[in-house]
């Protein structure tokens, strides 16, 4: 029997399935709920010195037809009393003893700000605590948030600061907008930290309304810069939980964030290294209600893999990361076209002709390979063949498919072989699924990377930095 | 009427709320929300296969992806640079076997991309937003030419020729322009108001009409006289009579006028028992419309069986749904009634081992009818072309009656004259006759440039026409 219980920095969760700190965690009746829905964990909304929101507060982003790609808010932290968060707070951990309630603080950077907060949080009943290093709006400006977590020596400081009293598990949430994400969760491990979360949001500007010429989202006419989130941001997560998960001076416990919503996000989190998940945008989108389908899918899923808990495939891929220097210069695969699947669409041929690297031709039903021709004497040649209306009696187009598949033989594209170099963007916008496949081809060269090729040619050790830990 | 004035010929449309009320629409207009879904499906094929099915080529995708990007206006001028008819072609165009039936998506998820649909909605939303037609007419060459017929076929080769600053005058015999356009597509399909405002558009670049003149013989070569090129477009001749007894009696009529009459408001009402000669498209027409007009007995009567008709199969389906019934196999032998029609006499018919049809004697029945509607096929109308002046040693070569032209500009075999639409292809679609129209325009253009080269060069680089 697969299980999705675990444990996170000491702490017993039902599941991995936490709601990040945000609008899904605002009040105690909010994270009841979540909890009733089947979520395992809640970070509390920031809690800290009461702050005065705006109104509005979100933008998003659409990308063809599907809403909210990217969400982007400037969002301070709780806007409620700090006494009634605490007060709640008690309330759920009394009502729900299994689950875990995190509470995310930010405070002054102080050092008897903290302890006070500290101690008010743990007298509540919280689980552990999530020191807010990310919000990347507004409260920047008042030396919090991520004008912390840019700056390793302040990270280090307020964790010590923490530590000092702290009686749960502190985990740190870092912010994605710096440039190296390890320096600041080196500061963090090395002052004790217990775990890590990432990402926080990413400093954005969704858009402009091209009527009024106002940024998005509006206040009274003006915009600020605001914190990007959902599944827009996934990719840049995952490197950055990646980055961190591969530096042995930053390791530690991971709670992953960042554009998950489905169970296969959430695989793929814990598959570089993550032991809880959390999310935001996702639940703001659709409800608390996803929750089951994580756990559903991640459990087919396990079972058909084999896994019976999260730690048999925690960090299964991380295995397989490496620098660039390191791979296989002397691996190849070419692009493949099944032909009986193909519809016909070209756009693997365009996508080759103008981005990638012209060995994609329509020469199939030509009585002759022609890699010559291009897609401008393609589109001119079509543009001058003249089309009537078929009347089944008289049909002056002629008869019907030529050639063996459904598609007309000349709409099938063919690949050029021996001039693909491998990049994979032709099977990446084919409609069809399964249709053009990378297929290995033999070089006959034995493996060689770059970092092996510089050292052959200086005579050197082959630098091993950044080598992959599995294989 | 001078070349700058606009028309108003979509005022002059004298529809009737009973016949409005009946023939609804078959395809209704798609809504925002639903047009930008539909538009986002569309894969952005590239030689879009749906470009290359349609006569006109307009560019499908460039025109879906305008719809999804919010760029209305950009999307309709995409679409009307290729068919300036675009808007009812987007209605009357059997899209099933055209651009639709060619969409990649039929190999997809099998449902292929609305392209109709999606034109109509660029189409619809130029004419509500009240703007210009989006082109503006070439510099004046001082070039005429005559186009004789006011459907489809004159109005695409004149609207190119305006594009390029030839003038078009067009002669029609009917009071309104569009033709079969205007007179002969289902009301369900393309109202008869649609068509006009559609022309009114195209006006807009200054075509001249000449209604109610009928050009024979005689017209034709003083046409011929006082124009630099002629086009004919003036599609087909009156449907084929029956040649059987009783034929003259009140109660026969043909599909064209039948369609025509209550289209342009003078039919209202079919009688209870309505018979259509024919099985083609325009039969299937005659009889939707019949059903559509009160009549609670429609019968179609056709020679061979279902599997030869001519008409698409989902217009055959169409005409089943709506509850038209079908006799096979079977011919008019005679009418029956004394002044006004009551019967159809039919022989039943038979394949030869040659594959010739021949009656089984002693078995003919009366089908009791008080209309009956012929539908089986239109006369050609190109006698009057015999009399063309001989040029170059050609006169306009004729072909069964059809009018033969080279396919790419049009050209007949006298240089000066050019054709398209019914009268050369012998009866297709409007889109068919959009697209020779447009290519006989830009084939009648370049050769009068290529004339005025000519000349330029005799007259030693003298404008003789400056
Ligand atoms: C409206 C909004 C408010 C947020 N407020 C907080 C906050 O108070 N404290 C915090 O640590 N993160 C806050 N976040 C960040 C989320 O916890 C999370 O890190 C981020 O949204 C990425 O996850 P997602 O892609 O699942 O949304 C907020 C996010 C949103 C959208
Ligand atoms: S893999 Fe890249 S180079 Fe090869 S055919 Fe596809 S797009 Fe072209
Ligand atoms: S993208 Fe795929 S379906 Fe389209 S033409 Fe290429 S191989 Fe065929
Ligand atoms: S074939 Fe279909 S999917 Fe492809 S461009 Fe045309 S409408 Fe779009």
């Amino acid at each position: 029997m697969s299980t999705l219980e675990t444990r996170f920095a000491g702490i017993k969760c039902l599941n991995p399935f936490w709601l990040a700190s945000g609008p899904p965690t605002n009040c105690g009746e909010q994270i009841m709920r979540a909890f009733d829905a089947g979520w395992g964990g809640a970070v509390w909304k920031t809690i800290g010195t009461q702050v005065t929101n705006v109104s509005s507060r979100y933008s998003s982003i659409d990308w063809n037809g599907q809403k909210m790609m990217g969400l982007n808010n400037i969002e301070l932290i709780s806007d409620r009393p700090s006494e009634v968060n605490l007060r709640e707070m008690t309330e759920v951990k009394r009502r729900y003893p299994k689950h875990v309630v995190i509470a995310s603080l930010m405070v002054e950077s102080k050092r008897e700000a903290w302890h006070e907060m500290v101690q008010r949080a743990e007298g509540a009943g919280a689980d552990g605590l999530e020191l807010n290093f990310g919000c990347p709006h507004g409260m920047s400006e008042r030396g919090m948030g991520s004008a912390v977590g840019q700056v390793p020596e302040y990270c280090e400081q307020i964790v010590g600061w923490v530590k000092e009293t702290a009686r749960t598990p502190v985990i740190v949430k870092l912010t994605p907008n710096i440039s190296d994400i390890r320096l600041p969760a080196r500061a963090a491990k090395h002052a004790g930290a217990d775990a890590l979360s990432a990402i926080n949001t990413i400093n954005s500007i969704t858009g402009i309304d091209l009527d009024t010429l106002e940024p998005r989202p509006n206040v009274d006419g003006k915009s600020s810069h605001g914190g990007y989130c959902g599944p827009a941001v996934k990719p840049i997560a995952l490197n950055m939980v990646q980055q961190v998960m591969s530096d042995p001076q930053a390791v530690l416990p991971m709670s992953g964030i960042g554009g998950i919503g489905s169970w296969q996000d959430a695989a793929e989190y814990i598959l570089l290294g993550a032991g809880t998940v959390q999310v935001c945008t996702a639940v703001m989108h659709y409800g608390y209600r996803i929750v089951e389908d994580m756990g559903d899918g991640l459990l087919a899923w396990m079972r058909r893999k084999g896994y019976e808990s999260l730690s048999d495939f925690r960090g299964l891929s991380l295995l397989r990361m490496c620098d660039w220097k390191h791979l296989n210069l002397n691996f190849k695969v070419v692009a493949h076209i099944d032909e009986s699947k193909c519809i016909g669409c070209e756009l693997c041929y365009t996508a080759c002709w103008d981005g990638a690297h012209q060995c994609i031709h329509l020469d199939r039903a030509l009585a002759a390979p022609d890699t010559m021709r291009t897609p401008a004497m393609v589109a001119e040649e079509s543009s001058r063949r003249i089309s009537t209306t078929p009347i089944a009696k008289l049909d002056l187009n002629g008869g019907g498919v030529q050639g063996p598949y459904v598609t007309p033989l000349e709409r099938i594209p063919r690949v050029d072989e021996e001039h693909c170099v491998g990049c994979n963007l032709c099977s990446l916008v084919c409609p069809v699924p399964e249709c053009i496949t990378m297929q290995r081809v033999d070089t006959g060269l034995v493996p060689e990377t770059w970092a092996e090729r510089v050292a052959a040619n200086d005579g050197t050790e082959v630098d091993s930095a950044g080598k992959c830990a599995g294989r | 009427m001078s070349m700058s004035e606009s028309t108003n010929f979509f005022s002059r449309a004298q529809g009737s709320v009973e016949v409005a009320a009946r023939f609804a629409e078959l395809h209704p207009p798609l809504e925002k929300t639903a047009a930008v879904i539909e538009a986002l499906r569309c894969l952005y094929c590239f030689d879009a296969p749906c470009a290359a099915a349609c006569p006109t080529h307009i560019d499908v995708p460039k025109f879906i992806k305008k719809i999804a990007s919010g760029n209305l206006e950009g999307s309709a001028r995409t679409i009307l640079d290729a068919n300036i008819l675009g808007a009812s072609c987007a209605r009357a165009c059997p899209v099933q076997v055209l651009c639709e039936g060619a969409c990649v998506m039929h190999r997809y998820n099998k449902q292929p991309i609305e392209i109709g649909r999606l034109q109509r909605f660029a189409t619809d939303a130029l004419h509500a937003s009240g703007a210009p037609l989006p082109f503006s007419p070439g510099a004046d060459t001082g070039r005429r030419v005559a186009l004789i017929g006011g459907g489809p076929a004159s109005l695409a080769c004149a609207a190119e020729l305006r594009r390029r600053g030839v003038r078009a005058a067009i002669f029609d015999a009917r009071p309104l322009p569009g033709g079969l356009n205007t007179y002969g597509i289902a009301e369900y399909k393309l109202p008869l108001a649609e068509s006009l405002r559609e022309i009114d558009l195209l006006a807009q670049l200054g075509v001249e009409f000449h209604f109610e003149t009928v050009v024979d013989a005689a017209k034709l070569a003083e046409l011929d006289a006082s124009y630099d090129a002629v086009f004919l477009g003036m599609g087909l001749g009156g449907i084929h009579k029956l040649g059987v007894v009783g034929e003259e009696l009140e109660g026969v009529t043909n599909a064209l006028e039948f369609i025509a009459g209550y289209k342009s408001g003078t039919i209202h009402r079919a009688p209870a028992r309505v018979a259509v000669i024919g099985a083609g498209n325009t039969a299937i027409d005659a009889a939707n419309a019949a059903v559509r007009l009160g009549a609670n007995e429609v019968h179609m009567v056709y020679r061979r069986g279902s599997e030869q008709m001519s008409a698409f199969a989902f217009e055959y389906e169409h005409a089943r749904e709506v509850g038209v019934k079908f006799l096979w196999h079977v011919m008019p032998v005679g009418v029956v009634g004394t002044k006004q029609v009551q019967g159809l006499e039919l022989a039943h018919l038979e394949t030869t081992d040659d594959g010739s049809l021949v009656t089984r004697p002693g078995e003919n029945f009366v089908l009791a009818t008080d209309l009956i509607v012929l539908a089986i096929g239109q006369a050609t109308h190109t006698e009057f072309l015999d009399r063309t002046p001989v040029r170059d040693g050609a006169k306009v070569r004729l072909e069964r009656g059809r009018i033969v032209i080279d396919r790419d500009t049009g050209q007949t075999s006298n240089p000066k004259y050019f054709a398209g639409g019914d009268c050369v292809n012998g009866g297709r679609e409007v889109v068919d006759a959009v697209a020779d129209g447009k290519r006989a325009g830009i084939g009648i253009a370049a050769w009068l440039a290529g004339q005025r080269a000519n000349s330029l060069e005799i007259a030693g680089g003298y404008d003789v026409n400056a």
